[in-house]
C-alpha cells in the first residue's frame, strides 16, 4: 500500500466534510450525524499520526511537499515534529467532542455551525502542519474567519463588539507579521520555515522581525496586556467556540513562539526575555487575582486561561537564562514543561467550558451568583467538575501539574523570585477555582432554577468523561508525551542556544 | 517485592473506587467492605513489612514503580522506599485508618451520603500511603496534595453547611500557602542535587556545607537553610505549625471518624515525618532546626491555651492536636527525630481514641457537640468513659501511659539541646504540660462527671453506643496504654530505625539521654524528679478543682481575666487576619486589576483609545475624500510636485 498522505488528509478531510455538511444541509439533522462521522474519522486517521511517529529524532515527519506558487518560491510543504503532532492530536481529539456538544444545544442553522467547526478543524491542522511560512500564514488567518462567524452568528448579545474586537486584535498583530515573512523572505530567498531558521541577521533586524512576531503570537496566546480580548469573545462564544478557542486557537500563539520567534531570532529572544517573562508573571500573578473576583464563570475560566498560558511563555523564554548559565537540562524542563502546559490546558479550559456549557444549556445563565448548592440536583456534574476544577489548581495527578512542575523547576534555576512569583499560582489558582466551584457547586439548593437541574445526559457524560480521562491520564503518566517532545525540544533548545548575528554586524 | 506492596496503596485505592463509582449499585455494606477490605489489606501487608523489617531487622527495600517523565538526563519515577522510617509510618496509618473505618460503619449509620464518606476515607488513606512509601520528592509531593485535596473533600463532606464549604476552602487554601514554599523547596532540592531521589540527595547532602545563594542582592543565604525552611513551610500548613495552624480547629466541620483521621495518623502527621524524612537535610542547618524548635514551641504552647477557653467537644481535642505537633516540631528542631515519630505514634492512638470517643459522645447526644450541655456521661457509657480516661491520661503523659514516655523524651532532649532558642522551647513544653492535663481534664470532668446538664428529651435516650463503636475505642485503648512502655527503648535508643533517620554526632541529644537511660521503670522514676509531671498533676488537680469543686470559678476567672479570655476566645486574631484583612486585600486586589487595569487602563485607553484615534484620523482624511475629481487631480499635482522638488533636491545635494 502507498504511504497515505496523513497530513493532508487530516487538513482537507474535515474542509471536504465541512462543504458536505453544508450541502446535506438543515434536512432532518442528517448534518450533525455527517460532522460527527467527519470528525471521528479525522481523529482516526491522526491515530497512525502518532503510532507512526519516530521518537528518537527531531526531524520533520510525514512530510509533503509540493510546488504552490513558483515565481516567489512558495510550497506547499507540510511536516510535523513533537512540537507540533501534539497539538494536532490535541485538535483532532478536541473537535469530536465540540461536535458532540452542539448536538441538542446549536437549534439554529446547525448545518452551517458544524461546518464552521471543520472548516476550522481543518485551517487549524494546517497551521500546525505547515513548513512554509505562507502556507503557515493563509491558514492562521483563515481559521480566523470560522471563529468570527461562530461567535457572530450563534454567540450571546454583545457578540457585535465581541467579534469585532477579537478580529481587529488578532488581525492587526498577524498583519506584521506579514511584514516579518516578506522582509525574511527578501533576506533568506526562501518562505520554507526550516530555511528561516537557519538566516543570520544582525541583531537589529532581529529585535524587529521579533517585535513582529511578538505582536502576532501575544495577542494569540493572549499575553497581558494585549489579553482583554479574550474574556469578551469567549462571554458572546458558544460553548464549542469557546472550547475550540480556549483549547487550540491559543495555542497558535504559543506554537509559534516556538517555531518562529525563538529559531528565527534567538539574540533578539535573549536579549529582550526579560520582557517576555515579565509579560508571563503578569499573566500568572495579575491575572490570578482578576481571575478571583469575576462574577461570571466564563470570564473567570478565560482569565484563568491567560494565567495559565503565562506558565506556557514563562518556560520558553526561561530558556535563555538557563543556556547563560550551562543548563540545558534546565532549559529543556522550562520548555517542555511550556509545551505539557499547552496540552493539558486545552483538555482542562475545555473541560471548564463545557461544564459551564452544561449549566447554561439548562438555566441560560453563567452568573455564579445565579448558582449554588448544584451539587444537590447534579451529582454526577459535581463531580466532574471538581475534578477539572482541581485539575485547573494544578493538583497533582492531572494534567494541570506537570507543566506547572516542570516550568517551576526550571525558574527555579533561572532565579528564586521567578520561580516564587509563578509559584503563586499554588494559591492564586486554586482560590479562583475552588471558590468558584463553593459557591456554584456546594452548598444548599440556592432558588427555583437550580432545584429543576437535571443530571448528566449521556451525551454530555460521554464528552466529560472523554476529558476526564485525558486528564487524568496524562497527569499519573506523563511519560509519553514527554518522550514524543524530547528530541525535538533538545534540538530546538540547541539550536536557540547558537547565536545567529551575522559576519560583520 | 514491589508487587506487594503496591497494592498496599493499590487496595485502598480500588476500594475507593468501587465504594465511589459503583456506590449506588452495591448499597451501603457493598460500599464498606470494598473500603474495609482494601485498607485490611494494606495493614496485613504494612504489618508484615513492619515485622519483616522493623523487628527481625530486614534490609531496607526499594523499587521503581514506572517512570513518570523524562526530560533531558532527568528521570522522574515513582517508586517505594520501605525502610524502618516507612515501615513505621505505613503500620500505624493503616491501622489507625482501620479502625476509623469500622467506626464509621456505626457513626455515618443514617447519613444519606455513606458510600462516599467511604470512598472518601479510603482515598485519603491512599494519599497517606503514598505520601509515606515514596522514595523521591515528586511523588512526595503528589501524597501531599493529594491528601489537601481529600481532606478538602472530607471537611466539606457536608456540603450544604455554609461553615463547612467556608472551613474547606480555608483549609485548602492555608495548606497551599505551605505547600508554595514546599514546591519552591522541591525545587531547590532538584537545582542543587540535580535529581530528586530521596537516596541520590541524601547522599549528597553533606556539599550544601558552605553554598550560599544570593535571593536579596547582597544578601547570601545558606543554601541548606533555604531548602530547609522551604520544606518546613509545607510542614507547616499540612502539620497545622503556627503560623499556618488557623485550617485545624475549622476542620472539625467535617464528620467525626474523619477528624479523627485527620488529626491522629494522616494529613497532620505528614508534615513530621516529611522532617524526620529530610533529616540528612535538616541536619545540615542549624538555621533550619533552630526555626523548627522555635515554630513547634509557639504552637505546643500557644495553642494549648486556646483549648482552654473551648466549649465544643471536638474543637478542645482539635486544639491539643494542634499543641501536640508542636510537641513533634520541638523534638525535630532539637534533632530527636526519633522522639518525633515515637511520639507521632503514641499520639495517633490516643489520639484516635479521643476523637473516637467524643464521636460516641456526639452520637449519643444526638450531635450536640457542646460540652455546656453534657455531663456525667460515665453511668451511661462506661466503655466510653473508660477508653477516654485511658486516652486522656496518655495525652498528658501519665507516668506509665503512652504518651507519658514520648512526651518526657522531647522535654529531656531539648534539655539538653544547644539549637538556639532551645531555652524559649523547653520553658513552652514545660508549661504546655500543665496546660495539656489543665484542658484535657477540663473536658473529662465536664462531660463525665458532675452534674447532667443536658435536656431531659437527650437524657432518656442516653445509652452506650454500639459495637462498631466501642470495639475500635478498646482496640486503641491498648497501644494507648501500652506502647509507650514497648516502643521507648527500642525506639529512642535501640536501632528501631536503622539509617532511615540521620543525626550529626554533635546535635544527637537522644544518644546523650541514652548514656543516663536504665530502662522503662527507671525513666519513670526519674519523672518524679523533674517539674513535668508535677505540673501536670496540677493541671489535672486544677481542672478538678474549677470544673468538679467550683464551677462558679471559671466564669469568674473570665470575668476578671477579660482581656485575656477575649484573646483566646478570638484565636489571637488570626481568623481575623486571615479572613477579614488578607483575603479581603486579595480581593481588593483583583477589583482593583480588573477594573482600573483591565477596564479603564487597556481597553478604555489602550484599546477603544487607539480605535477613537483610529476613528479621529479617518474622519481627518475623510475631508481630504471629497469626492470631486478636482480636488484628487489637484492632489496628484501637488503631490507630483513635492516629489520631483524633492528629487531635484537630493541630487542638488548629491552634487555639492
Amino acid at each position: 500500500m502507498p504511504e497515505l498522505p496523513l497530513l493532508s488528509l487530516l487538513i482537507w478531510l474535515p474542509i471536504a466534510g465541512a462543504c458536505w455538511v453544508l450541502i446535506a444541509g438543515e434536512r432532518g439533522g442528517a448534518a450533525r450525524s455527517i460532522a460527527f462521522a467527519v470528525a471521528l474519522v479525522t481523529l482516526l486517521v491522526s491515530i497512525p499520526l502518532y503510532t507512526g511517529f519516530e521518537t528518537d529524532t527531531h526531524e520533520m515527519q510525514f512530510e509533503e511537499y509540493a510546488t504552490w506558487i513558483d515565481a516567489y518560491r512558495i510550497h506547499y510543504h507540510l511536516g510535523v515534529d513533537g512540537i507540533s503532532l501534539p497539538l494536532i492530536l490535541l485538535t483532532t481529539f478536541t473537535t469530536v467532542l465540540v461536535v458532540l456538544a452542539g448536538w441538542d444545544v446549536i437549534t439554529r442553522r446547525q448545518a452551517q455551525y458544524m461546518a464552521a467547526l471543520l472548516f476550522q478543524e481543518g485551517f487549524m491542522i494546517g497551521a500546525f502542519a505547515s513548513l512554509d511560512s505562507i502556507l503557515f500564514y493563509v491558514f492562521w488567518e483563515a481559521q480566523l474567519i470560522p471563529m468570527f462567524i461562530i461567535i457572530g452568528v450563534w454567540g450571546g448579545p454583545r457578540r457585535i463588539y465581541a467579534t469585532i474586537k477579537f478580529f481587529l486584535y488578532t488581525f492587526l498583530g498577524s498583519v506584521l507579521m506579514l511584514v516579518a515573512l516578506l522582509y525574511l523572505y527578501r533576506e533568506a530567498g526562501s518562505f520554507a520555515i526550516l530555511d528561516l531558521h537557519h538566516l543570520r541577521l544582525g541583531l537589529t533586524p532581529q529585535i524587529l522581525v521579533f517585535i513582529a512576531f511578538l505582536l502576532a503570537f501575544a495577542v494569540k496566546v493572549p499575553m497581558w496586556p494585549v489579553h482583554t480580548w479574550l474574556p469578551d469573545a469567549h462571554v458572546e462564544a458558544p460553548t464549542g467556540g469557546s472550547v475550540i478557542l480556549a483549547a487550540i486557537m491559543l495555542k497558535l500563539g504559543g506554537y509559534g513562539f516556538l517555531r518562529f520567534s525563538l529559531p528565527i531570532a534567538p539574540d533578539a529572544s535573549s536579549e529582550l526575555d526579560w520582557l517576555l517573562i515579565a509579560l508571563s508573571l503578569i499573566a500568572v500573578v495579575y491575572i490570578g487575582f482578576v481571575a478571583i473576583v469575576q462574577p461570571d464563570m466564563k470570564k473567570l475560566i478565560a482569565y484563568s486561561s491567560v494565567a495559565h498560558m503565562g506558565f506556557a511563555t514563562l518556560g520558553f523564554f526561561l530558556v535563555f537564562r538557563l543556556l547563560d548559565a550551562g543548563d540545558v537540562q534546565g532549559a529543556m524542563l522550562g520548555v517542555q514543561g511550556g509545551m505539557i502546559q499547552m496540552i493539558s490546558h486545552g483538555f482542562i479550559s475545555g473541560a471548564l467550558f463545557l461544564c459551564v456549557g452544561v449549566m447554561y444549556d439548562r438555566l441560560h445563565s453563567r452568573e455564579i451568583g445565579d448558582y449554588g448548592g448544584v451539587v444537590n440536583t447534579m451529582p454526577v456534574f459535581a463531580a466532574f467538575m471538581m475534578l477539572f476544577a482541581l485539575a485547573n489548581s494544578g493538583l497533582p495527578g492531572t494534567s494541570g501539574f506537570v507543566g506547572e512542575f516542570l516550568v517551576i523547576l526550571s525558574s527555579f534555576k533561572a532565579n528564586f523570585w521567578i520561580a516564587f512569583l509563578a509559584a503563586t499560582t499554588l494559591v492564586l489558582g486554586a482560590a479562583y477555582s475552588l471558590w468558584m466551584y463553593k459557591r456554584v457547586i456546594y452548598g444548599p439548593v440556592a432558588n427555583e432554577g437550580v432545584a429543576s437541574l437535571s443530571d448528566l445526559n449521556r451525551r454530555e457524560f460521554a464528552i466529560l468523561g472523554a476529558l476526564a480521562i485525558a486528564v487524568l491520564v496524562f497527569g499519573i503518566w506523563p511519560a509519553p508525551l514527554l518522550d514524543l517532545m524530547e528530541p525535538t525540544v533538545r534540538h530546538l533548545v540547541e539550536h536557540v542556544g547558537q547565536s545567529k548575528l551575522g559576519p560583520g554586524l | 517485592m514491589t508487587d506487594l506492596y503496591v497494592w498496599v496503596v493499590l487496595a485502598p485505592l480500588i476500594g475507593s473506587v468501587i465504594a465511589g463509582v459503583f456506590g449506588k449499585s452495591i448499597g451501603r455494606a457493598g460500599a464498606h467492605w470494598a473500603c474495609i477490605l482494601g485498607v485490611g489489606v494494606s495493614t496485613l501487608i504494612s504489618g508484615a513489612a513492619f515485622g519483616h523489617i522493623v523487628l527481625e531487622g530486614g534490609a531496607a527495600f526499594e523499587s521503581t514503580l514506572y517512570h513518570w517523565g523524562r526530560v533531558g538526563d532527568l528521570t522522574l519515577e515513582i517508586g517505594f522506599l520501605v525502610d524502618p522510617l516507612s515501615a513505621t509510618m505505613m503500620f500505624v496509618v493503616s491501622f489507625v485508618s482501620l479502625m476509623v473505618h469500622i467506626y464509621t460503619i456505626g457513626y455515618m449509620r443514617d447519613d444519606p451520603g455513606y458510600q462516599r464518606f467511604f470512598s472518601y476515607i479510603a482515598l485519603f488513606t491512599f494519599a497517606m500511603l503514598m505520601l509515606c512509601m515514596s522514595n523521591n520528592f515528586l511523588q512526595l509531593f503528589f501524597g501531599w496534595e493529594a491528601v489537601g485535596v481529600v481532606s478538602y473533600l472530607l471537611i466539606g463532606f457536608w456540603f450544604q453547611r455554609e461553615s463547612a464549604i467556608r472551613a474547606n476552602l480555608k483549609a485548602f487554601l492555608v495548606n497551599r500557602i505551605g505547600d508554595l514554599g514546599f514546591l519552591l523547596g522541591v525545587a531547590a532540592v532538584l537545582f542543587y542535587f540535580g535529581t530528586l531521589r530521596y537516596s541520590e540527595v541524601f547522599e549528597l547532602a553533606p556539599s550544601l556545607q558552605g553554598a550560599t545563594l544570593s535571593i536579596f542582592p547582597g544578601a547570601d543565604w545558606s543554601v541548606a537553610s533555604l531548602i530547609c525552611i522551604l520544606l518546613f513551610m509545607g510542614a507547616m500548613g499540612k502539620s497545622a505549625q503556627f503560623p499556618l495552624h488557623v485550617w485545624l480547629p475549622d476542620s472539625m466541620e467535617g464528620p467525626t471518624p474523619i477528624s479523627a483521621l485527620i488529626h491522629a495518623a494522616t494529613m497532620v502527621t505528614a508534615g513530621i515525618f516529611m522532617v524526620a524524612r529530610m533529616s540528612p537535610l535538616f541536619e545540615q542547618s542549624e538555621t533550619a532546626l533552630s526555626v523548627v524548635l522555635v515554630v513547634g514551641a509557639i504552637t505546643a504552647l500557644f495553642m494549648g491555651l486556646l483549648g482552654l477557653v473551648q466549649n465544643d467537644i471536638k474543637r478542645v481535642v482539635a486544639y491539643s492536636t494542634l499543641s501536640q505537633l508542636g510537641y513533634m516540631a520541638v523534638a525535630l528542631g532539637a534533632s530527636a527525630y526519633a522522639a518525633a515519630i515515637f511520639h507521632l505514634v503514641t499520639h495517633a492512638f490516643f489520639k484516635a481514641l479521643l476523637f473516637l470517643a467524643a464521636g460516641s459522645v456526639i452520637i449519643a447526644l444526638h450531635h450536640n457537640q457542646d460540652m455546656r450541655s453534657m455531663g456525667g456521661l460515665r453511668k451511661y457509657m462506661p466503655v466510653t468513659w473508660i477508653t477516654s480516661l485511658l486516652g486522656s491520661l496518655a495525652l498528658i503523659g501519665f507516668p506509665g501511659f503512652a504518651g507519658f514516655f514520648s512526651k518526657d523524651a522531647i522535654i529531656e532532649a531539648v534539655h539538653l539541646s544547644e539549637v538556639p532558642g532551645h531555652d524559649f522551647a523547653y520553658w513552652c513544653v514545660v508549661i504546655g504540660v500543665f496546660v495539656t492535663a489543665l484542658y484535657s481534664f477540663r473536658l473529662y470532668f465536664l462531660v463525665f462527671h458532675g452534674k447532667e446538664r443536658m435536656d431531659e428529651h437527650a437524657r432518656e435516650h442516653l445509652h452506650e453506643s454500639p459495637w462498631v463503636v466501642t470495639v475500635p475505642l478498646v482496640l486503641l485503648a491498648i497501644p494507648s496504654v501500652l506502647i509507650g512502655w514497648i516502643g521507648i527503648e527500642p525506639m529512642l535508643f535501640g536501632d528501631h530505625f536503622g539509617d532511615s533517620l540521620f543525626v550529626l554526632s554533635e546535635h544527637d541529644v537522644l544518644a546523650r539521654l541514652g548514656d543516663s537511660y536504665r530502662g522503662e521503670a527507671a525513666f519513670i522514676g526519674h519523672a518524679f524528679a523533674t517539674p513535668p509531671l508535677y505540673l501536670a498533676l496540677a493541671g489535672v488537680a486544677c481542672a478538678w478543682y474549677f470544673y468538679m469543686v467550683r464551677p462558679d470559678l471559671p466564669a469568674l476567672c473570665a470575668r476578671r481575666l477579660a482581656p485575656v479570655h477575649s484573646v483566646l476566645v478570638h484565636k489571637y486574631g488570626f481568623d481575623l487576619l486571615y479572613e477579614e484583612v488578607l483575603a479581603r486585600i486579595g480581593r481588593g486586589l483583583g477589583s482593583l486589576f480588573w477594573r482600573i487595569g483591565d477596564r479603564i487602563l487597556i481597553d478604555g485607553m489602550l484599546v477603544n483609545g487607539s480605535a477613537r484615534v483610529v476613528g479621529w484620523f479617518s474622519s481627518l482624511i475623510r475631508q481630504l475624500q471629497t469626492g470631486f475629481l478636482y480636488t484628487y487631480a489637484f492632489a496628484m499635482i501637488i503631490g507630483l510636485v513635492a516629489l520631483m522638488s524633492l528629487f531635484v533636491f537630493l541630487r542638488m545635494q548629491g552634487h555639492s
